[in-house]
């Protein structure tokens, strides 16, 4: 089109531009809409942020739980899939992990079949909260022994393994799985606490001073729920220990089995 | 800004927002890997344990 013009509209061009030419936007109007751009990016990021923390934690969270249980599964020796007989004598020596190891499993038959979180030693929150594990306090008693082995998990967020833990209600079972043996406690209190409440680990569970005599387990997560003003507590009590090689506990046995 | 980058991308309009698109994606995901990890430790929320508080 251009080169099908001829050359005498040169003149006609020179009077048409100001009509054509855009009008350079004032300085003051450029400011306020590089400022505009700005509110608009940083709303965006908190909607991302958002978006990050209560739906991709979780998704990543579920995916470092599952692996971790899996991983962890591998190294134990073969588990039948009977009814192990539970006993109450004395269950065997638990020694520490290392600190952020993965050495045990808890299971919830309340909380479905397939319910399974890895516990790690330490509540270090990157290495192991964050990373869709439960966290033992490294300070506390072994799995099935004397004492409060205690353990913190997240209720929102990075897997939530902790979600339902206002629905344990008293008899409910919880059970730990280690390299040896499968401990079943069953669940005696529930608590909503001031987070310095430290004595709910104590070895007697609040009562930090005396010499404990029962096998206790004790989930601490927050409360209420998305915040972080109480802990919500559920303290549970040895009923009885199962061999690895001898079975499984009857709740966990798939139906029909 | 955004105005200034899309003009300044090569390409026709429909490569440009191809671009566009792409660059959004890097973004956020350089956020959802590396930003928000970082800062979340910082947020006031998501503390379950007790004895830190």
């Amino acid at each position: 089109m251009t080169n099908a013009a001829p050359p005498s509209t040169d003149t006609v061009d020179e009077v048409e531009q100001p009509v054509v030419r855009r009008r350079r936007p004032s300085i003051g109007s450029r400011i306020l809409g590089g400022a505009g751009e700005l509110l608009i990016t940083a709303g965006v990021l908190l909607g991302l942020f958002v978006v990050w923390q209560l739906w991709w934690t979780d998704v990543e969270g579920e995916q470092q739980a599952a692996s971790a249980v899996a991983e962890l599964e591998e190294a134990l020796p073969p588990v039948p899939e009977v009814a192990g007989t539970p006993r109450t004598d004395t269950p065997p020596v638990e020694v520490a992990a290392a600190e952020g190891a993965v050495f045990a499993t808890l299971f919830v038959p309340d909380w479905g079949i397939d319910y399974a979180q890895p516990i790690a030693e330490g509540v270090d929150r990157p290495t192991v909260l964050d990373a869709g594990r439960v966290g033992h306090y490294s300070e506390t008693a072994q799995a099935g022994q004397i004492g409060n082995f205690s353990v913190a998990g997240h209720r929102q967020t990075y897997g939530k393994p902790f979600y339902a833990i206002d629905t344990l209600a008293a008899g409910d079972q919880l059970i730990v799985r280690t390299a040896q043996a499968w401990y079943v406690y069953e669940v005696t209190t529930s608590d909503i606490v001031r987070p310095d409440q430290v004595e709910v680990i104590a070895p007697v569970p609040g009562d930090p001073g005396a010499v404990a005599t029962d096998a206790m387990l004790t989930l601490t997560t927050c409360h209420p729920l998305w915040s972080t003003r109480e802990r919500y507590i559920v303290h549970a009590q040895l009923a009885h220990w199962i061999p690895l090689t001898d079975g499984m506990p009857a709740a966990l046995l798939p139906e029909g089995s | 800004m955004y105005g200034w980058i899309f003009t300044h991308l090569p390409g026709p309009a429909w490569a440009r927002v191809i671009q566009s698109a792409i660059l959004v994606a890097a973004v956020v995901a350089a956020l959802f890997l590396w930003v928000f990890p970082a800062v979340a430790p910082y947020m006031p929320f998501n503390d379950q344990t007790v004895g830190e508080g």
